[in-house]
């Protein structure tokens, strides 16, 4: 029952409202990551800081099929997902500074928030462990009897935890609204996938529990778009998990403190200038009649949309120190 | 218009480093994304790129200088065609409000945590066995809260391992009591996935000896989630199952986890002896809108007590119960060892030592004013557990005597452990490595110079 892997080919599949949504959420992600980047270089941003830059066509082509109700849970690169799933830039990034205003009140930081009312369930440190807990978010669609499906993002370097297919095996069995997108940005921290995995083919890595699975441009948003709705309606209509790997690049390194060394610059410049998706998008829409004064527009918008967000996340007050006894345990 | 480069910290732990070299030379054009300098952190050699084009108007720190403190302006950037301004720097890059972390010298108190509620009445009682107790438990609560549900190896069909789970398949269904393959690190984090989303499960281990697959879960993710969320996402869940030595099963299949969990913030964690905890602690577990873990004992699932039978038996969690009062020493003990503290009870009688024992019920959180009212009593103080001696429960059961009731005590506090070994399998060497009645009685002789 695998589908072939290869990467979607269906063409235009978006309208031109959802490229401009999409142009639109990518360059929030970027601009709202560069922000952060600079925060943490002036040291108001502490700790570890995962990047998203490069990424942004996964987790915004899958953001352009998710329904109301649809849940996601991610790693510790985790601030694309929690601005596509609707969480405010703000707040975002005064959980970034450490601060009240923060989605955490400042307890989280960058690998730890969430959003009940955005049904985003972190944000997690641990490689690997927001598979088993995605899997429980599908579970709980399940035995609620819901039309949710539950998207669990996950890098190359999690696809050697034994958890991820513990849940594959549940996933599979339990036949659960699961969507797993491997994120293959081909470092896990600094171990390329071929010296870490003896798997040629991750989107393979489901197919022993007969999970269907396609191999994705993930640079390209049309095509995420289009993998994801295959990918959705079939975990939708009650047939059980689905597996999308996207095939991706991270132009920073691993965190803020990674010199990048395992990988030649001329990989990194190659991606930027020849497979960048917010730039491959702008200029099949470019050919489509949209214009540069209208991207210089936008582009302007959504950096004072995030410039607000730093400000914000540099004047919300740190945490009242009484903080630091509140939220251990729900008080009877 | 022009942008100051400000030195950037480019690690966790950095606070200055060397501007090792320029790759771009003033006037030259740059990038978004564009390589310009290199800078030696306290780690590695970090690459810097421009954030934005434009033209390197103006180096400001030059090629191999060291001790550039972070935030100390590097360069600026200037568009093609701006001259670069006299003052450097473009305000909107500065930090408006930046280190300025005041380190108070007094950290806020931890308030103070005492449970007030009471034990319930028992009311109507009848003969049980502590399985029997569990069992009607799960039964009550799945009927009253649809959101509970049942799931670990052999809860099922099987009709549970230790026959825990008999009989909830055919009344609840395989939705609600659903059998799991052996996989405690996939379903443990499944079932905190559920809680995460306001459903309430209850995970059986088969024993708590395969949680230690889980236990990542378990305080990564169950216990930690709600402080991270800032109080938006809880967990409301229930781990449970054997715990401790059973007979003859060899080491991995024998240890108490008691210390373990209790040393977690974010954590509960109930340790019942009688049919009537077992029935009170579990109800409370279910119903706590918290993780709960609830380590129960193989040995104990077939002994009988006198236990309430109303549905409604709710033991408050982390409050302690004195089965036995006296005058001359205090025994606390947990789970099995009430049993063995209350035979050493009878035995220093016969002495005419007086010993109260303390039946903890709760190890997180732990009922400190029940023990401290005690030693004040008897000012004497043991401790029975099970599991080994190293930062174990007896170890906080002894500070918390010394550290609140020292004035009160007229000898040591003593611990009673489990020996600091593997548990062996042979029968003459697995006895030997448990306590016994006569090691408590033994430990209370010492305390009064016997």
């Amino acid at each position: 029952m695998t589908l072939k892997n290869k990467a979607s080919k269906t063409g235009s599949v978006l309208t031109s409202e959802q490229k401009e949504q999409a142009l639109r959420d990518m360059l929030l992600v970027r601009r709202f990551e560069e922000k952060a980047g600079q925060l943490y270089g002036m040291g108001l941003i502490g700790g570890f800081c995962h990047l998203y830059i490069g990424q942004e066509a996964v987790v915004v082509g899958i953001g352009l099929v998710m329904k109301q109700g649809d849940r996601s849970i991610t790693s510790y690169r985790d601030h694309g997902q929690m601005l596509v799933a609707g969480m405010t830039p703000r707040g975002v990034m005064a959980e970034l500074t450490g601060r009240s205003g923060g989605y955490s009140h400042g307890k989280g930081g960058s690998m730890h928030m969430f959003s009940r009312e955005k049904e985003f369930y972190g944000g997690h440190g641990i490689v690997g462990a927001q598979v088993s807990i995605g899997t429980g978010l599908a579970f709980a669609s399940k035995y609620r009897d819901e039309d949710s499906v539950s998207i669990v993002y996950f890098g190359d370097g999690a696809v050697n935890q034994g958890q991820v297919y513990e849940s594959f095996n549940l996933a599979a069995l339990l036949k659960l609204p699961c969507l797993y997108v491997i994120e293959n940005n081909r470092y896990g921290m600094g171990t390329s996938v071929e010296r870490a995995s003896a798997s040629k083919d991750l989107s393979q890595n489901g197919s022993p529990w007969g999970i269907p699975s396609l191999k994705v441009d993930g640079m390209n948003v049309e095509a995420v778009y289009g993998a994801a709705k295959t990918a959705m309606d079939h975990c939708r209509s009650g047939k059980g998990p689905f597996l999308l790997e996207m095939e991706t690049y991270r132009y920073r390194g691993h965190s803020m403190s990674d010199p990048a060394k395992y990988r030649p610059r001329s990989e990194v410049d190659d991606m930027r200038s020849h497979h960048d998706p917010i730039e491959m998008l702008k200029s099949e829409m470019l050919q489509e009649g949209y214009t540069e004064e209208a991207f210089k527009a936008l582009d302007k918008e959504i950096k004072e949309i995030v410039q607000d967000s730093a400000i914000f996340a540099q004047e919300s007050p740190l945490p009242d120190e009484k903080e630091l006894w509140t939220d251990i345990l729900v008080e009877a | 218009m022009a942008v100051t480069i400000l030195m950037p910290a480019l690690s966790p732990t950095m606070t200055e480093g060397t501007l090792a070299r320029w790759l771009k030379k003033e006037g030259e054009v740059v990038a978004a994304g564009e390589v310009i300098a290199e800078i030696e952190t306290d780690k590695a050699t970090m690459e810097l790129e421009a954030i934005e084009e434009g033209v390197l108007g103006r180096i400001l720190v030059t090629d191999g200088t060291s001790e550039v403190a972070v935030n100390t302006p590097i360069a600026i950037l200037v568009e093609e065609g701006e001259s670069v301004p006299e003052q450097s720097g473009n305000s909107a890059s500065q930090p408006l409000s930046g280190k300025n972390i005041s380190s108070s010298v007094e950290k806020p108190a931890q308030p103070v945590q005492s449970v007030q509620q009471q034990e319930p009445e028992w009311g109507e009682t009848r003969e049980m066995t502590v399985r029997e107790a569990l069992r009607d438990t799960m039964v009550e609560e799945l009927r009253r809260d649809q959101d509970v549900f049942l799931m670990g190896e052999e809860v099922a069909e099987y009709q549970g391992a230790y026959k825990v789970s008999q009989g909830l398949l055919d009344e609840f269904g395989a939705r609600r009591v659903i059998d799991m393959p052996i996989s405690e690190h996939g379903f443990t984090g499944m079932a905190v996935g559920a809680a995460l989303t306001g459903l309430k499960p209850i995970v059986e281990f088969m024993t708590m000896n395969f949680a230690l697959q889980a236990i990542d879960h378990i305080i990564n993710s169950a216990a930690k989630t709600r402080y991270m969320s800032g109080g938006q996402v809880s967990c409301p869940i229930v781990f449970r199952g054997p715990n401790g030595a059973a007979a003859r099963v060899g080491a991995q299949h024998s240890q108490c986890f008691a210390s373990w969990y209790a040393h977690v913030p974010g954590l509960k964690v109930v340790v019942p002896w009688s049919a009537a905890d077992a029935k009170g602690l579990l109800k409370a577990a279910i119903r706590d809108p918290n993780p709960v873990i609830v380590l129960e004992n193989e040995i104990l699932y077939g002994q009988k007590f006198e236990a309430p039978i109303s549905e409604d038996f709710v033991l408050p969690i982390g409050k302690a119960k004195i089965e036995r009062e006296g005058k001359d020493v205090t025994l606390v003990a947990f789970s099995i060892m009430v049993g063995v503290a209350l035979e050493a009870a009878e035995l220093l009688a016969k002495e005419g030592i007086d010993a109260e024992v303390i039946n903890l019920r709760s190890v997180r959180p732990l009922d400190k004013e029940t023990i401290i009212a005690s030693v004040r009593k008897t000012n004497h103080i043991v401790s029975v557990e099970e599991g080994w001696p190293v930062a174990g429960i007896g170890a906080e059961i002894c500070t918390i005597a010394v550290e609140e009731a020292f004035d009160w005590l007229d000898a040591p506090p003593v611990r009673v452990c489990g020996l600091d070994i593997p548990l062996p399998y042979a029968a003459n060497l697995e006895k030997l490595a448990l306590p016994k009645p006569e090691w408590i009685v033994d430990a209370v002789r010492k305390q009064f110079g016997g």
